[in-house]
């Protein structure tokens, strides 16, 4: 539902909206905000151990460009659901976000069709020793995995909780939206815990847990 | 928690859950209002609170926007 912007942002929209001088300053007024947005974004990230300093500030400052150009692009779009400065800055995070995946894009270090079962115990956070029953349950869930799952759902599921590879850089390497991946890992998921339940490997009461 | 708890947790899913494109069109909005109050936006928007509690990148873009909004 749209809402009246408060009035800070509706003097934003009047500035963006009007011609000449005024114009001007207030998109340098926004590229300014996005910039300082994008660089402290790309600060919070800690990347700097897999991007290098220089490629980092080119990082934020591409990333500002393109925020900066969505905004206008997009500033029929806004809603007054929130302050427009914080409507602004989303555009900020989301490139740096994007941006910052595309970076640390890597393939994975396996070799193809060798699947590593035993990282999911470090992935899930289970305990080192290995118990009989674990070995089973292990099993049961393997054999769900490999029957249960469309081939989508069970890539996803093998390059994030075997590979360990990010979800963003799940998506970006099957050229698929976040939002398709993760839904993907969540019916995968749900149909695993069905089948270990059923199988009576696990029971519902762990489930709701 | 025992590693069958683990498993179990980890394969439970948030019937609630919006998924990723609902989050992040709202992201702007639940930032807004999780700052003035987390629970009252958890209350407001239980299918994209359901999802940041499950969605790691989504989670980090939320606290990437509360930081960029946050009062200095
Ligand atoms: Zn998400």
């Amino acid at each position: 539902m749209p809402a009246a912007p408060d009035p800070d942002s509706a003097e934003w929209l009047r500035a963006l909206r009007a011609t000449g001088s005024e114009r001007l300053a207030a998109e340098r007024r926004l590229h300014t905000l996005l910039l300082g947005a994008a660089r402290a974004e790309v600060a919070r990230r800690n990347v700097r151990a897999t991007i290098p300093g220089a490629e980092l500030d080119d990082l934020a400052e591409q990333a500002a460009d393109d925020a900066f150009m969505s905004v206008r692009r997009r500033l029929g779009e806004f809603r007054g659901e929130s302050r427009f400065t914080t409507w602004a800055y989303k555009f900020a995070v989301l490139e740096v976000s994007g941006k910052v995946t595309r970076h640390t894009w890597r393939r994975p270090d396996r070799a193809v069709g060798v699947e590593d079962w035993s990282a999911l115990r470090g992935r899930l956070g289970l305990q080192p020793e290995a118990a009989s029953e674990w070995h089973e349950l292990l099993a049961a869930l393997r054999r769900a995995v490999d029957t249960g799952l469309t081939p989508l759902q069970r890539s996803v599921f093998v390059a994030l909780m075997l590979d360990g590879q990010p979800l963003d850089v799940v998506a970006a390497s099957l050229g698929a939206s976040r939002g398709s991946v993760y839904k993907a890992l969540f019916d995968a998921r749900r149909k695993l815990l069905a089948v270990l339940v059923a199988g009576g490997h696990l029971t519902a009461g762990e489930a709701r847990r | 928690m025992t590693d069958r708890d683990r498993l179990a947790a980890f394969l439970s899913t948030d019937p609630r859950d919006g998924g990723c494109d609902e989050a992040l069109a709202l992201l702007h909005a639940y930032a807004d209002a999780y700052l003035q109050d987390p629970d009252e936006a958890a209350r407001h928007r239980p299918s994209v609170a359901a999802h940041l509690a499950a969605c790691g990148p989504c989670a980090e873009d939320l606290a990437g926007l509360l930081a960029a909004i946050a009062p200095r």
